[in-house]
């Protein structure tokens, strides 16, 4: 690549221009705001400046001065007045349950009022006014740059010292939820691999007719609608549904046994290895379809049983496609948001509705960005691995 | 040739064999290949030639008929007991081993101890002349040593049988020429059998010791490699073999080892093979080589014709005639002086010897293409 390009070469690379465009702005750009988010929180810290200067200097171990109390009067009122109040008061929050509601009554009860000691006026608003948490929670959330996302998406804290520490085990959400996505997802890539290698195999190996047919029926999937697809199988999984209704009449169980297939894990893992069988199967499809079948002639016309033949000349073969159908839907089912939402319940969810959740409801864009980080960081370390351990070069999507 | 025995060791007695219920593919065929023989299935492509190479491996069923292995019925023996070499069109080493592996698998199965392994893998590179590569992959070899460790494949494990299915087709002219002779070395230093596919007549010629011409399904000729040459039995083998001037004509009479062929130029006297009765119409063929220019009373047969075209070769030239209603009439002359002086449009008197030229009686309908089942 060190010779240089000539002027059709140029040209023709400039022909990727539009489609590097469309990258940039839908892909990198968005990656690049979710990065920034996840460590830069300017909000408090723009709408408290005085505030904050004045906390500096406060050692933490006592209520601070009078004059902070001044200040921080001074600022809410103005916050006040331009309405921003609410969402300062809702970040301050997220670090210390109660000032929300301790910010915004705070800010109504002092609006006319100059009262001679600030202190007093705060805390007869509200009491927590006259504890150092309050304020603590204050100065963190006033840090331009921060780690506090990592920390909460990480299950740690900071003690009121500052020190790093793990959260208590009955608030730690974040780490059991990613390495329950990651179990799920491998639960779902092995069952996709058992069920998909036999079809791959079956139409790699049919007559043509036969092999169009199958690869046709793989495909159908494609063409419904995801949201149709998973609904249907909230229609079969349901207490009232049909699996259900079939084993009662089977007699399997009794028609008050009746199992919960759906709002949990199981709903989760069915629909979603529903969903993701076909990219496991197109790509062990492409790989068989180039093995030749002379090479299982050839092994049973050196004395090889069908499955000495299969273990030892066929699977290996095929290893790039089961490796690279593997890695398709392990990543893609990481990342899954919509099954899980529909049909996991309240067990059945993943790193992602939680993702979801602080985009949408808590609006904790923040978090969110930081639990984004996270999940890419990780898929990005397994696959790493991965490709140590298998080698990208032996895997072909085609 | 002198190193075949008269023992059979394959034997194929009316096999047919259909894939789709239609067309037959291979139509009654019987065979019978000796041990220790090189025998050569010679066809045009889509002649039959693998589909019986296949049946006899054990990975088709004939459709009717019976194929035995030294004289025993081989019908319900998988292909993985057959104890059967098989080089396939294009090698099937196994990509992801390498040459020892590929070579050890055979052994493996068997389970054949593995210091035994090592000795007998050691033996077979020598054969094939390939020492030192053990370790490479299908890969990392050139067509010629991915042929030759083909072959070592198919002959570690010491089967007394080994098919090979036009093995040298992927190889250029210089390589291949090298590969015949070394695999007819190899077979005639262990003694094995071989089954051998080509639909090159050059190979079959020089390699085999006899030759079993397809076409459309059906044996034409078994044969020695000079007999097929010089004494072909039907039309198609006295057009695939070598370079042949075919006419048609009508019988006149028959006796004596010579039989009167009316042709639009006049008679033809010539060797009568087969069934050859008056009034039958019938196939005359003539080599090139065996036409002479003609001295008056020295050829049985003589005629002339306008020469339609010259080709100068080096040491011949080759003359094109019109004659006894073969536009493409060829003639070969040695080229020595006096036959330089030859141009196009002149008249030349032409002639050969009745015992060079073989009537044959029409190749039926049964051979052709369109022929279905039951038919
Ligand atoms: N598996 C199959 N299914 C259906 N038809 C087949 C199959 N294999 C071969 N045929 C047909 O049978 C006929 C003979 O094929 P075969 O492979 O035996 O020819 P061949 O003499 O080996 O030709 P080539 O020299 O081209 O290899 C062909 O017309 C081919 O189309
Ligand atoms: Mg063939």
């Amino acid at each position: 690549m060190a010779r240089p390009l000539s002027g059709a070469r140029l040209r023709a690379a400039a022909l990727t221009l539009p489609l590097l465009a469309f990258v940039a702005v839908t892909f990198i750009a968005p990656l690049g705001s979710m990065l920034v988010r996840s460590f830069y929180e300017p909000h408090v810290a723009d709408a408290l400046p005085r505030t904050l200067a004045a906390l500096r200097a406060w050692d933490g171990s006592s209520v601070p001065s009078e004059d902070t109390f001044r200040i921080l009067a001074t600022e809410l009122r103005l916050l006040d007045q331009e309405r921003k109040l609410g969402g300062v008061a809702t970040r301050i929050n997220r670090l210390e349950g109660g000032m929300r509601s301790a910010i915004m009554d705070t800010a109504r009860a002092l609006r006319n009022a100059e009262p001679d000691s600030w202190r007093e006026a705060f805390t007869a608003a509200y009491p927590a006014w006259g504890e150092e948490a309050a304020w603590r929670a204050v100065r963190r959330a006033g840090e331009r740059y921060t780690m506090r996302h990592y920390l909460n998406a990480l299950d740690l804290d900071r003690d009121p010292p500052g020190n790093i520490v793990a959260q208590s085990p009955e608030r730690r959400i974040y780490l059991p939820l990613l390495l329950r996505t990651l179990g799920v997802s491998l639960a779902i890539t092995v069952i996709c691999l058992i069920l998909g290698y036999p079809v791959a195999y079956l139409i790699a190996n049919a007559s043509p007719a036969r092999s169009n047919l199958l690869l046709l029926l793989v495909l159908v999937p494609f063409w419904t609608s995801l949201l149709v697809r998973t609904t249907s199988w909230i229609v079969l999984l349901q207490n009232q549904g049909v699996v259900n209704d079939l084993l009662v009449a089977a007699g399997v169980i009794g028609n008050d046994g009746r199992l919960a297939l759906v709002y949990n894990m199981v709903g989760t893992l069915v629909a979603m290895t529903q969903v993701l069988l076909p990219f496991m199967i197109l790509p062990m499809y492409a790989v068989m379809r180039s093995i030749s079948p002379t090479y299982l002639r050839a092994a049973s016309s050196l004395g090889a049983t069908f499955r000495q033949g299969f273990v030892r000349v066929y699977w290996p073969q095929s290893l790039p496609g089961v490796a690279a159908g593997s890695l398709l839907v392990f990543i893609l089912s990481i990342g899954y948001y919509i099954t899980p939402a529909l049909v996991g319940g309240r067990t059945g969810q993943l790193i992602s509705n939680m993702i979801a959740y602080h985009m949408q409801e808590s609006l904790n864009w923040g978090l969110a960005a930081a639990l984004g980080v996270i999940l890419m960081v990780t898929v990005m370390s397994l696959y790493l691995v991965y490709n140590r351990l298998v080698g990208i070069e032996r895997m072909r999507l085609s | 040739m002198a190193d075949t025995g008269t023992e059979t060791h394959v034997e194929f007695r009316g096999v047919s064999k259909t894939y789709d219920g239609r067309t037959m593919v291979v139509r009654d065929l019987d065979l019978s290949v000796r041990k220790g023989e090189f025998f050569t299935l010679l066809g045009p492509s889509g002649s039959g030639k693998t589909t019986c190479l296949m049946m006899l491996a054990g990975f088709e069923a004939p459709t009717a008929g019976e194929i035995s292995i030294d004289g025993r019925p081989v019908q319900n023996v998988p292909p993985r007991k057959r104890g059967i070499g098989v080089v396939f069109q294009n090698y099937a080493l196994f990509p992801h081993m390498t040459v020892r592996r590929n070579l050890a698998f055979p052994l493996e199965v068997r389970g054949v101890p593995e210091d035994q392994q090592a000795e007998r893998i050691r033996r077979v590179l020598e054969i094939v002349r390939l020492e030192g590569f053990e370790a490479r992959r299908p890969s990392e070899l050139s067509g010629g040593q991915q042929q030759r460790v083909a072959i070592a494949r198919a002959l570690v494990f010491e089967p007394n049988l080994v098919l090979m299915d036009e093995p040298l087709g992927a190889l250029d002219r210089r390589l291949r020429e090298e590969m015949q002779f070394e695999i007819r070395r190899i077979q005639q230093d262990l003694g094995v059998t071989v089954v051998y596919v080509t639909h090159d007549q050059q190979e079959a010629m020089s390699m085999s010791s006899r030759v079993a011409v397809f076409h459309h399904g059906r044996v034409q000729q078994v044969a020695e490699p000079e007999v097929l040459y010089e004494e072909p039995e039907r039309e198609f083998v006295a057009g695939f073999i070598g370079d042949n001037n075919i006419f048609r004509g009508r019988i006149t009479s028959v006796g004596h080892g010579i039989c009167e062929v009316e042709t639009p130029d006049g008679i033809v006297k010539a060797f009568p093979v087969g069934e050859c009765r008056p009034g039958q119409d019938a196939v005359l063929a003539i080599r090139p080589e065996r036409v002479g220019l003609a001295k008056p009373g020295l050829f049985s047969n003589e005629f002339e014709a306008r020469v339609d075209g010259i080709l100068f070769i080096g040491d011949h030239l080759r003359l094109r005639l019109n004659l006894c209603g073969n536009s493409d009439f060829i003639v070969k002359i040695p080229n020595i002086v006096g036959h330089g002086a030859l141009l196009t449009g002149d008249r030349v008197s032409v002639g050969w010897a009745v015992t060079d030229c073989r009537a044959l009686p029409l190749d039926g309908l049964e051979g052709s293409p369109a022929a279905e089942l039951g038919s």
